[in-house]
């Protein structure tokens, strides 16, 4: 690689892209995004065959878009019209893949200054030794792939992928194999490494925890399109729509129909479909011609042993529990109240309330909880 | 006798499998990542030694560098003599002879190699040839050095081509699997028993470490840079 300084911060990575697919159903999709991604870390989130991988691949170069330009700054790296492909390994593109792609046969040291070939000896060590630093796998030089660990394997990766200073990092999964403690180490080294070098750096993952643990934006992808995009609070904890509302955890759908609207109030009553069950919803304009959802996280509801009073909660729903499943350290029960709920509790609240199927309980949940969806 | 035939047939073995290396491995290479269209077609050819019979190879060989084709004409112009009944005459034809168990381990152990890992070469900036070098051939050393080792004990036990396009010229052309040949025609079956015992030693001893090497671990040798 020859790109020997480093590159002015701030460059922006857009691409049109369009480029027809088989996603992992078998059927046939297009990719069709426009995007621009800004230094820093940006989320790139979608159920498994959204187009994802596709889309990295055409920015890496793995992949050539039917049409559309690539662009890094002002780098053109793919441009249909005017016939412009780089060759992957002139694009300064940086790309993590989920196995990571370690050589085998060479040491981490080796490994991480295979992309170092044009510099001398001296500017090699010097290089790798910074990016080991960052790192912290300098201990780790004379050791092979095989002999280290998962997470150091990922380390080294990252730092094979960014000792050539790429002017766009993109990541598909790399930590989906890694315990939490470990992963989020990672990510702050990460972090703390993009914070010195201001490059875009494309994140793709389905978990979402990762989405706001990461993110300074995020960009939902669904069957080739880009169907939100935004901070990861705007586009998870506010999702317009359904998709995005199952990536983002609602365990709790239901259709509704709304029944009264209270512009003082600033909330709507919604009419469960098939049930006689009102919830209270923030209010929101709905096109009443399309069917309306409202979803509700099982962690955000409130289980009582008695009817609860003087709450501020205006969702206050009777029903009894109908099973009780421990995951883990959650306890997940289900209540029937007319349709039935899933509710989060922890293994205290099971055990203080005496909670046992067959039971009667109360669920508590803010209008704010309830999110509206269509 | 034995020795002539002996020292002759190894110098034969190892010149084959050294300029087998150097056409097997690219072609090799070529045929594990090549998309051409045609790509079927080469590699019947490659492996038609295989199941064609020495002596039909062998007859062809001779045909064609004899005196009735370009190939033989050229050949007798720059050197004044025929490649028929030489040494060079049957590096040739064993050569060919061999060709498919020199490529094919090669050809199979490179396409083994994870494709993520060639594209992660190209990502780090690595142009192709630097791919192959440091990549490729130290990953797929192991189907290298197992096809020059085929080449080479395949070499060692050849009778149809040699017979055909080199004769049977003591000190020229004549291998110990042709001086065998002879003595059994000879009815010195006790002289045969020897020779024939010392080319399955050979070829025993060979294969041995062949596949001892393979067992313990794979070849191990990453180590060689």
């Amino acid at each position: 690689m020859s790109d020997s300084t480093p590159l002015p911060p701030g460059e922006q990575l857009t691409a049109q892209v369009r480029k027809s697919f088989r996603g992992e159903s078998g059927s046939q999709f297009t990719l069709q995004v426009d995007l621009a991604v800004a230094a820093g870390f940006t989320i790139l989130f979608g159920a498994s065959g959204a187009g994802k991988t596709t889309l990295l691949d055409c920015v890496a170069g793995l992949q050539t878009p039917d049409g559309g330009t690539i662009a890094i700054g002002e780098a053109v790296l793919f441009d249909s019209q005017s016939r412009v492909n780089l060759p992957l390994r002139r694009r300064s593109v940086a790309y993590l893949l989920q196995s990571l792609a370690l050589f085998p046969h060479m040491t981490v040291g080796q490994n991480v200054q295979y992309g170092l070939a044009s510099l001398n000896k001296g500017d090699r060590d010097t290089r790798s030794g910074e990016v080991l630093e960052s790192f912290r796998v300098s201990s780790l030089v004379r050791r092979r792939p095989s002999e280290i660990s998962a997470g150091e394997r990922q380390r080294v990766a990252l730092a094979r992928a960014l000792v050539t200073r790429p002017r766009v990092l993109l990541l598909d999964e790399p930590l989906t194999a890694l315990d939490a403690i470990t992963k989020a180490r990672i990510l702050d080294d990460l972090r703390a490494w993009n914070r010195r070098h201001r490059i875009p750096v494309l994140y793709v993952t389905h978990d979402r925890e990762e989405v706001f643990a990461l993110g300074e934006s995020a960009i939902v992808l669904e069957e080739g399109h880009i169907l939100a995009q935004g901070s990861p609070h705007e586009v998870l904890h506010r999702p317009q729509s359904e998709t995005v509302a199952q990536l983002a955890g609602f365990e709790n759908i239901f259709d509704c129909s709304v029944t009264g609207s209270h512009p003082e109030y600033g909330t709507m009553t919604c009419r469960v479909a098939g049930s006689n069950l009102d919830l209270e919803v923030p209010l929101m304009r709905v096109n009443a011609s399309l069917p309306l959802r409202v979803g509700i996280r099982a962690g955000d509801i409130l289980l009582a042993s008695s009817l609860p009073q003087g709450l501020s909660a205006r969702n206050v729903l009777d029903g009894t529990i109908g099973s009780l499943e421990q995951r883990d350290m959650t306890v997940i029960a289900i209540v029937t109240c007319g349709p039935a709920f899933e509710v989060h509790l922890t293994l205290g609240a099971r055990e203080s309330l005496q909670l046992k199927p067959g039971g009667q309980v109360w669920l508590v949940v803010k209008t704010y909880s309830c999110h509206v969806l269509q | 006798m034995i020795v002539q035939a002996l020292t002759l047939t190894l110098r034969l073995a190892i010149m084959v499998s050294a300029i087998l290396l150097v056409i097997g491995v690219p072609l090799a290479y070529w045929l594990a990542f090549s998309h051409r269209r045609w790509k079927f077609l080469v590699e019947a050819i490659v492996s038609l030694p295989i199941v064609l019979p020495p002596t039909v190879l062998g007859f062809y060989v001779l045909v064609a560098v004899g005196p009735f084709t370009p190939l033989g004409r050229w050949y007798q112009a720059l050197t004044g003599h025929s490649l028929a009944f030489t040494f060079e005459g049957l590096v040739l034809g064993s050569v060919l002879y061999s060709l498919p168990f020199a490529v094919q381990p090669m050809a199979t152990s490179f396409a083994a190699i994870e494709g993520k890992l060639l594209d992660a070469s190209a990502l780090l900036g690595a142009s192709r040839w630097r791919t192959f070098w440091r990549i490729v051939l130290p990953l797929g050393l192991p189907g290298v050095l197992t096809g020059l080792v085929l080449s080479f004990a395949h070499t060692l036990g050849e009778f149809g081509v040699v017979l055909m396009v080199g004769g049977n010229i003591p000190g020229a052309t004549q291998t110990v699997s042709i001086l065998i040949y002879d003595q059994v025609q000879a009815l010195d079956y006790a002289t045969a028993n020897r020779t024939a015992l010392v080319l399955l030693l050979l070829c025993f001893t060979m294969l041995a470490i062949l596949y001892g090497l393979r067992r313990h671990g794979g070849w191990n040798l990453w180590e060689w840079r």
